[in-house]
This record gives structure tokens, C-alpha cells and sequence, in this order.
């Protein structure tokens, strides 16, 4: 069988939000995107990033939850809260160093992207990878987008101390092997 | 006079637009679960017909399947093809004749609309002759739909006067690739767009108008090849731009010929090639010698350095593709601008082969197979001359009738309109086209409309041109329907019938033949007697065969079997023809490629003091054409629920403006208000408005109606404003998105 991996590429995204109306499609999550696009600023240019689940090994979002209510399935795939222990405080929200995961009051439940398991469970891709015009999100044998690509796929990345590796890959410049976010860097303070 | 019969906010109460937020019974009712049946069909939505799946039961489009296997898309779809399935079983959806009286519309049997219909033309065409009637098709149609409203419109009613709203889209290209090539079609198959070594895209937001496109673009970066852009405004493919040529609106060809002027001055045209394959070369060369970089700079706003740059480049590629649409051929020289663009890179010999080429971006749903095959004014089926006199004889034949029964060349689109002005047009025929949102100046077409003794709409909702109908007969959606279209690439495809229409609605091809048969009289019904599209598109496959555009060897199976065919393809065992000009010969007798020198003209509202911005429009991407049906779809109004008017951070500090301030744009049409978004993504002598809405927000209303003297495009893409901060505009509800809307 062969290994498939989820590949995000923020450089092709053209903002057109396919990824997030197919998303609210979704026969579980039904009218409600798991995922967004934001300007990285609109007023300056048309840079557009997809956010979707990382899907960290060892993910904040669970490990921060009072209730135990999220869980991975065995191949790495960090699901939505479990909706019988959930008790919707927005821990994972607050947590979660990607911005992933939202409460969504009217299901009293946090829910997020889930790489679309009923999809890949039946050798389906994930529905955003599969619309995605400018394919800023793909999905994709293991090892084809170094040959397709010029880029370099990393999946670690360190914030401040902590530092995450993830099972979902961000096209990074060639050559670097780890993104490095130190929040102190980005802190704004009112110095007399 | 077809004054609209109640005001637009009782006509939008009672016939929309509404907006469709979920699938039939909810999101959470019937079309939860898996649906019995997934149809492989194609999006109706833009030229590049990517293949879909639609999901349906029980008569009903309840959802869409990405279709992986199609090789165009590979499942890739944008917003609008994703949502597109919300537009079925809306609540807007004309289910039953409407005749217009004085209180509103009222409904009535299709016997009595038709016959309303007929007397209405007839009663015209009786006292001012067969001319002072109408008919207007437009490019979404399938290419069966396209064809008959040709022969209905010359058979029928036996009038010149056919023509379409892909006068608005693909005209300024068709011209010169006629000229040039012999033949109006893109010469290359997508898939040679990520072979290119350097990629010229000119005047074509390729990320919101062809959004799939741009997969094709990113894979041609992905192989080393350099992207150069030329826009007034940086649009989200200039993110990954080697060069960015941020053009001046209207002024495209003197960068073109600067360009030209370089490779000439440096002496890196293609000789060998030119020689061989070309005629007018020196006539080319000649023009281009007044233009040094220094001087369209000038002009164009682009650095020389730039201009100079892009030409070696190009020049110097083993293969280079230039990409061009509406930018480029909105203007009245849009035939000179695609012409310099032709010329440019055939001087590099760039043609014919794997990753080299010009080739257009057909905007419109079947905007390559709708002009092919007979609603083109001057066009019989087969992308055949109406004033060929073999080509004359040949359709007459088929279509039973002598050949000087066939009428001559008639007016163009907004040609109908003057006439309609000018009392030479009375009756109208419309259908897949909405001339109130799309068509320049506003207030003139509106008046035109008005003015007309007999006014027939066939449109699934009440257009806003609807509103001035006498007649409104409820026609079909394209999954309700099979037929074919023909895509950007020259692809033909195959649309399914998904579902039946509505009980009420009536498919488009039994509207046409019935009127045919009923317009037709004793002498006519029998040309119309078609029961199927299958039929009609036999007939077409005759009709076309011989011809440039020649489908006689494309039927429905192949299609399937082949996941589509590219014309030419004369016989059932000819494999279809992908790239055009393979060895350098064109479909001229002498197989050459005819250069034509491009003189520079001024366009047709140029600034002044009282009018010193340029205003250019466009879409977004989340919407279609004039919105008829997009502005029904919920979500993708929610994604741009309202025009906004981009101006740069300069231009809008000296007004004054904020970004969310109401602007008011005044140009010699009139004044329009819209929301600013000030931005420094586009240039600062320029604003831009999209154009898909109605109106008070109608962009429309502030364009001209200067046409380029060959193909009649409107010049949409360059007019002459000014602005002023202004106030909400009266009666505006905010129409910002809502969170979570259901």
C-alpha cells in the first residue's frame, strides 16, 4: 500500500476558499468549515495561507484537555473532541500553536479537521487537497513532492521551548530543515 | 414598451435574488448519506469546464463528488464548482410562463406564452420587416442550444440579426487568430502550460477568473520556467511572478511593441522561422521600430528596464507560452493588442510545438463551442464565413432552404442595442444573457430595453433583463440537459442530464424547436423537428463538417470513451487534433502565419482634467459573469456579498478615503457609489470595481460603449473617472457576511 502525505504550500495558495466551501460539504461536519484562508495582510499585498490541522505527534490541543476528550487514531490523525467528554472550556483552542481548533457553540464540542478520516478511510483524498485549484494543499504519495517540487517539506517546528514535529508537511525556502517561531520576537511592549 | 411592471425591490421580493444556503430538506435531512446516483458531467461555471460529479436523488442535485479521473481538473475545482449544485432546487426557479401586465408579472400556460411570443415577432417582422427582429444567445449554451438558436433566428425567422454575449468575451482574439492563423481557437493544450521555459500571462487574472489554471502555472515554476505578469493590478498569480509589468489600463500595446522593438533592435527574431512560416514579418518590424522602450514606458507605465528584459527573455526561451484574456481584449484596439501579442511571439518562432504558443483563456462556460457553430452574427456552423458563398450553399443544404433564403451578416450585440435605440429593432428574442448587468452603460441599455414593442426572455430566474420582458418562458439549467461544449483548450466534452427539469420549466432545446416550428409556419416546421439533442447535435456534426470547426467525427460515445476530443476532427476514426500549427502550418491555403502591423491608437474615453483616474473592471472568484445565477448561492455571496472598489493607498489619502468608506466614482455615464478596499496591490493612477452586480452596484453603469472597430468588444477595461468620498447610497442594506449564516 502506498504511504500517502498531506503537503501544505502557503506560496500557491490564490485565496479562492474552494478548500473551505468543500469542507462545509463534508457528510460529518455538515455545513461548517474545519478549515479557513486568511490575508496575510490585504492591505500590503494578496498573499493568501490555508490553515488546516498539522496534526502534531504529540498534539497540544489533547494534551492540554482537562476531560481527555481528544484523541489520534493510529496513524496520527488528531480527531475532534470526543463529544460525551467534552466540556467545551476552549483549553485546545488557547493551546494549540497553529490556531487549529474552534469551539463551535452550537455543538457545544470543539471540532476540527480530522484530515477527512470518513474520505481517507475508503482511499479517498481529503477533500480540500483533492479541489484546491492551485494545489497549496495536496495530498500525495510519500516522497513524490521532493521530485515534483522545489521546495523543501518540514514538519518541525519550534516555538519558543517547545518544539513540535507533525504528520502534516509546510513547504519551506530549499534547504531548511525546521521552522523556528520565537514568540518573544513578536511580543509588542510599551517601553518608555 | 416593456417598462419593467413593478418596482426592482417588489420584482427582487417576489423572484429573487434569494439565497440557497444548504442541499434540498437541510443539511441534516435527506441529502445526508450516500446518494444513489454520482453523474460525470462538467461544471457550468467558466471555459474551463472542469469535469464534476453531481450527486442526485430522487430527481435532485443534492451535492458534488470531486471526478479525479477527468485529466483537465483531476478532481481541482474552485468555489463556484463546488457550490454550483445550490442553484438547483431554488426557491427562485421560474416554474411556469410569465406575462407581463400592468400590476407585475402574471403566469399563464406555455400555449398561450408561445403564442404571445409568435404574435408578438411576427406582428413586427409583418410591418418593418424580417431585420426588425432580434435574437440574442449567449456562451454558457451547449453547443446544440448554440445552434439552433442560429437557425432559428435565420431559418425561422429569417432575420440577420444573431448575435451573443461572447461578443463581450472572446472577439478581440478571434479576429486576429483568424487572421493570423486561419482558425479561432487556443492552438495549445493546456498541458503544455508546465512546459514552457518562460510564461507571459498578459491581462488574465488567471486566479480568479480560470482559478485551475493556476495549478498549470505553479507547475511550470515548478520546473524552472520564469513567470512574468502583466497587470494594472497585482492579482494572486503575480505572488509567485518573476516579473511583475504592472501595465497602464489601455495602454497594452505600446508595451507590446516596445517588446517587439527590442527583439528587433537586438536582432534575436527567429529568421529561419519567419521565412519559412510567416508573411508580413517587415511590415511588423517597421511599426515596431518607433517604439523604443524609452518611449512606450511613456505610455505603459512599465520600466524600459522591464520591457526590455521580458523581450530577451521571451526571445531567448527554446519555448515560451503567452497567456491572454479579457485584459487584453477589453479595449477598442483589443484586436491590435492580441495581434502584437501574436506577433511577438511568432517572431521568436514560438508556435506549433510542446510549450510554445499564444493562446487565449476563453472566459465564458462553452465560450469556444458557443461561437462555433452559429448564434455568431457573422458565423455559420463550423466556424464557417456567412459570406463564404460554399459555405452558404453547404449549410443551406442541410438545413433545407435555398441559400438566398439565408440572410447575410447582421449586427453585433451592442450594435442591437443602438438599433434598438434607433427604431430598426422592435422585437427581441433573448436567452443566456443578461445585457442590464453586462453590458456597457447602463442607463442606455436599460432605456433600449424599454423601448422595444416585444420583448421574450427564456431564462431559468427573472434576470434583471427579464424584468423588461413581455414574455418569460422558464427555461432549463445545464444539468438538465445533454449536450456538448467546448472548452479553453479546444476540448470537446460531453454535459449529462442530471435531472429533468422542474415540472413547469421546460428544457431549452424543446423551447427552441417549439417556437422554431410555430415561427417557421408551413414552410418551416419541419427543420426544427428534433426530439432529442442528440439529434440536433448529428445535424451539427453535418453542418460542421468541411468546416474549420469540424466536429464530424465527435460523437457522445467517443467523448466518454475518450474523456473528450479536440476539434478539428473530421471522421470517427481520426484521434482529434490537441495542438494546432504542428510544423509551423497554419489552416491558411498557403500554411503561413499572416503578421499584421499593429498601429497605436488612443482609446475611446481618455482622461482629462475632470476625469484623471483610469477605472478598469473584472470578477471575483467567487462569482460568474453577470450573477444570474451565482448571486443566488449563498456561500458565494457570503465570500463577496458586495462590489468594492480597489484604489492604492496614494490615490486614496489624496481623496481623503479610508478603506470602508463609501467612494463615489463619476465618469461620463454617470456616478456610482461603492465601498472602498484601499490596497497597494494595484496602480496608483487606477481603481477597479468588479462588475457582477445589478444596479446601484452595478459597475456597468459607469463603463463606455467605444467598440473596437473589428471585433465590436466593448472597451470594458478602460474608462475615464473621478472620485469623491461620498455617502452610503439610499436604500443600501450592508450586506457583510454573516457568521455562521444558515
Amino acid at each position: 500500500m502506498i504511504a500517502y502525505q498531506f503537503v501544505i504550500d502557503p506560496s500557491r495558495c490564490i485565496g479562492c476558499r474552494s478548500c473551505e466551501n468543500a469542507c462545509a460539504e463534508c457528510d460529518t461536519h455538515r455545513g461548517v468549515p474545519m478549515i479557513h484562508v486568511d490575508f496575510v495582510d490585504r492591505s500590503r499585498g494578496i498573499e493568501t495561507v490555508p490553515t488546516i490541522c498539522m496534526h502534531c505527534t504529540d498534539p497540544t490541543c489533547a494534551e492540554v484537555c482537562p476531560a481527555d476528550a481528544i484523541k489520534q487514531t493510529e496513524d496520527g490523525v488528531v480527531m475532534s473532541s470526543l463529544k460525551p467528554r467534552c466540556i467545551a472550556c476552549s483549553n485546545c483552542v488557547l493551546a494549540c500553536p497553529f490556531g487549529v481548533p474552534k469551539m463551535v457553540v452550537r455543538a457545544e464540542q470543539m471540532m476540527k479537521c480530522d484530515m477527512c478520516f470518513d474520505r481517507t478511510s475508503e482511499g479517498l483524498r481529503p477533500m480540500c487537497a483533492t479541489v484546491c485549484p492551485s494545489q497549496a494543499l495536496s495530498y500525495r504519495p510519500v516522497g513524490e513532492v521532493e521530485r515534483e517540487r522545489r521546495d523543501t517539506p518540514i514538519n518541525e517546528f519550534v516555538f519558543g521551548q517547545q518544539v513540535v514535529t507533525t504528520k502534516v508537511f509546510l513547504m519551506a525556502p530549499e534547504g531548511t530543515e525546521r521552522v523556528a517561531i520565537d514568540v518573544a520576537d513578536h511580543v509588542w511592549e510599551d517601553r518608555p | 414598451m416593456a417598462h419593467p411592471p413593478r418596482s426592482d425591490a417588489d420584482l427582487i421580493a417576489e423572484f429573487g435574488p434569494h439565497l440557497a444556503y444548504e442541499p434540498p430538506g437541510g443539511w441534516h435531512g435527506p441529502s445526508a448519506g450516500p446518494p444513489p446516483a454520482l453523474v460525470k458531467t462538467h461544471c457550468c461555471f467558466c471555459g474551463q469546464q472542469c469535469g464534476i460529479q453531481l450527486k442526485v436523488r430522487d430527481n435532485q442535485v443534492i451535492g458534488f463528488e470531486p471526478w479525479e479521473e477527468f485529466p483537465f481538473n483531476r478532481g481541482m475545482l474552485c468555489p463556484k464548482g463546488v457550490r454550483r449544485y445550490l442553484q438547483d432546487n431554488h426557491r427562485d426557479r421560474l416554474t411556469a410562463p410569465l406575462v407581463r401586465e400592468a400590476g407585475g408579472f402574471r403566469k399563464t400556460t406555455w400555449d398561450d406564452a408561445l403564442a404571445r411570443t409568435v404574435r408578438g415577432l411576427q406582428e413586427i417582422q409583418a410591418a418593418h420587416g424580417k431585420d426588425a427582429v432580434a435574437v440574442l444567445g449567449g456562451a454558457s449554451l451547449t453547443s446544440e442550444k448554440s445552434y439552433l438558436v442560429g437557425k432559428l433566428a435565420r431559418v425561422a425567422l429569417g432575420t440577420r440579426h444573431v448575435d451573443y454575449n461572447g461578443r463581450l468575451c472572446m472577439v478581440s482574439a478571434g479576429v486576429p487568430y483568424k487572421h493570423t492563423f486561419g482558425v479561432d481557437r487556443s492552438p495549445n493544450p493546456w498541458s503544455d502550460i508546465p512546459k514552457a521555459q518562460v510564461l507571459f500571462i498578459i491581462g488574465a487574472n488567471i486566479a480568479e477568473c480560470a482559478p485551475i489554471t493556476t495549478d498549470y502555472v505553479w507547475r511550470c515554476k515548478d520546473a524552472g520556467g520564469t513567470l512574468i505578469v502583466a497587470d494594472p493590478r497585482a492579482t494572486p498569480i503575480t505572488r509567485k511572478a518573476d516579473l511583475f509589468l504592472p501595465v497602464r489600463p489601455g495602454t497594452d500595446l505600446a508595451m507590446l511593441l516596445a517588446m517587439l522593438h527590442v527583439i528587433v533592435r537586438d536582432g534575436l527574431e527567429n529568421r529561419a522561422f519567419l521565412e519559412a512560416h510567416t508573411t508580413g514579418w517587415a511590415e511588423v518590424a517597421a511599426e515596431a521600430a518607433a517604439w523604443d522602450p524609452v518611449r512606450a514606458a511613456r505610455i505603459c507605465g512599465v520600466p524600459p528596464e522591464a520591457i526590455e528584459r521580458t523581450a530577451h527573455l521571451i526571445a531567448k526561451a527554446e519555448r515560451a507560452i503567452l497567456l491572454h484574456a479579457r485584459g487584453l481584449e477589453h479595449h477598442s484596439k483589443g484586436v491590435e493588442n492580441c495581434q502584437a501579442a501574436i506577433n511577438l511571439m511568432l517572431a521568436c518562432g514560438h508556435i506549433g510545438r510542446e510549450g510554445a504558443g499564444v493562446m487565449m483563456v476563453t472566459g465564458q462556460g462553452n465560450g469556444q463551442g458557443g461561437r462555433e457553430h452559429g448564434q455568431k452574427c457573422d458565423q455559420l456552423p463550423g466556424q464557417r464565413s456567412i459570406s463564404d458563398p460554399a459555405a452558404r450553399a453547404h449549410v443551406a443544404k442541410i438545413w433545407g432552404i435555398a441559400p438566398e433564403e439565408l440572410p447575410g451578416a447582421g449586427l453585433t450585440a451592442l450594435e442591437i442595442v443602438e438599433a434598438i435605440h434607433r427604431g430598426e429593432i422592435r422585437g427581441l428574442l433573448l436567452l443566456c444573457f443578461n445585457p442590464m448587468v453586462s453590458l456597457p452603460d447602463g442607463a442606455y441599455v436599460r432605456a433600449a430595453l424599454d423601448k422595444l414593442a416585444h420583448f421574450t426572455v427564456i431564462d431559468f430566474f427573472l434576470s434583471e433583463t427579464a424584468h423588461h420582458a413581455d414574455v418569460v418562458l422558464p427555461g432549463s439549467l445545464q444539468e438538465e440537459e445533454e449536450g456538448v461544449v467546448c472548452s479553453a483548450e479546444g476540448r470537446v466534452i460531453h454535459i449529462q442530464r442530471a435531472v429533468t427539469p422542474p415540472d413547469g420549466a421546460r428544457a431549452d432545446t424543446d423551447i427552441l424547436c417549439e417556437l422554431g416550428r410555430r415561427l417557421g409556419g408551413a414552410h418551416h416546421a419541419d427543420k426544427f423537428a428534433f426530439a432529442s439533442p442528440r439529434e440536433v447535435f448529428d445535424e451539427l456534426r453535418r453542418a460542421s463538417a468541411g468546416g474549420v470547426a469540424d466536429y464530424g467525427g465527435i460523437t457522445y460515445e467517443r467523448i466518454d470513451r475518450e474523456l473528450g476530443l479536440f476539434w478539428p476532427c473530421p471522421t470517427e476514426d481520426h484521434p482529434g487534433t490537441p495542438r494546432l500549427f504542428e510544423g509551423g502550418r497554419t489552416y491558411h491555403v498557403d500554411g503561413k502565419a499572416h503578421l499584421e502591423a499593429t498601429p497605436w491608437r488612443e482609446g475611446g474615453d481618455p482622461l482629462d482634467a475632470e476625469f484623471p483616474i483610469h477605472l478598469t473592471t473584472g470578477r471575483v472568484v467567487s462569482q460568474y459573469l453577470s450573477g444570474t445565477q451565482t448571486r443566488r448561492i449563498g456561500p458565494l455571496v457570503d465570500q463577496a456579498p458586495e462590489p468594492r472598489l480597489e484604489l492604492h493607498p496614494t490615490l486614496a489619502e489624496a481623496h481623503g478615503i479610508a478603506d470602508g468608506d463609501w467612494v463615489e466614482v463619476t465618469t461620463r455615464r454617470g456616478a456610482q457609489t461603492f465601498r472602498a478596499l484601499v490596497v497597494r496591490t494595484i496602480r496608483p493612477d487606477t481603481v477597479f470595481v468588479p462588475y457582477h452586480w445589478p444596479g446601484a452596484r452595478s459597475a456597468n453603469r459607469l463603463t463606455h460603449r467605444t467598440m473596437d472597430p473589428r471585433s465590436k468588444i466593448p472597451e470594458f477595461k478602460s474608462s475615464a473617472c473621478r472620485l469623491a468620498k461620498g455617502a452610503p447610497p439610499p436604500g443600501t442594506r450592508r450586506q457583510l457576511p454573516i457568521a455562521g449564516a444558515s
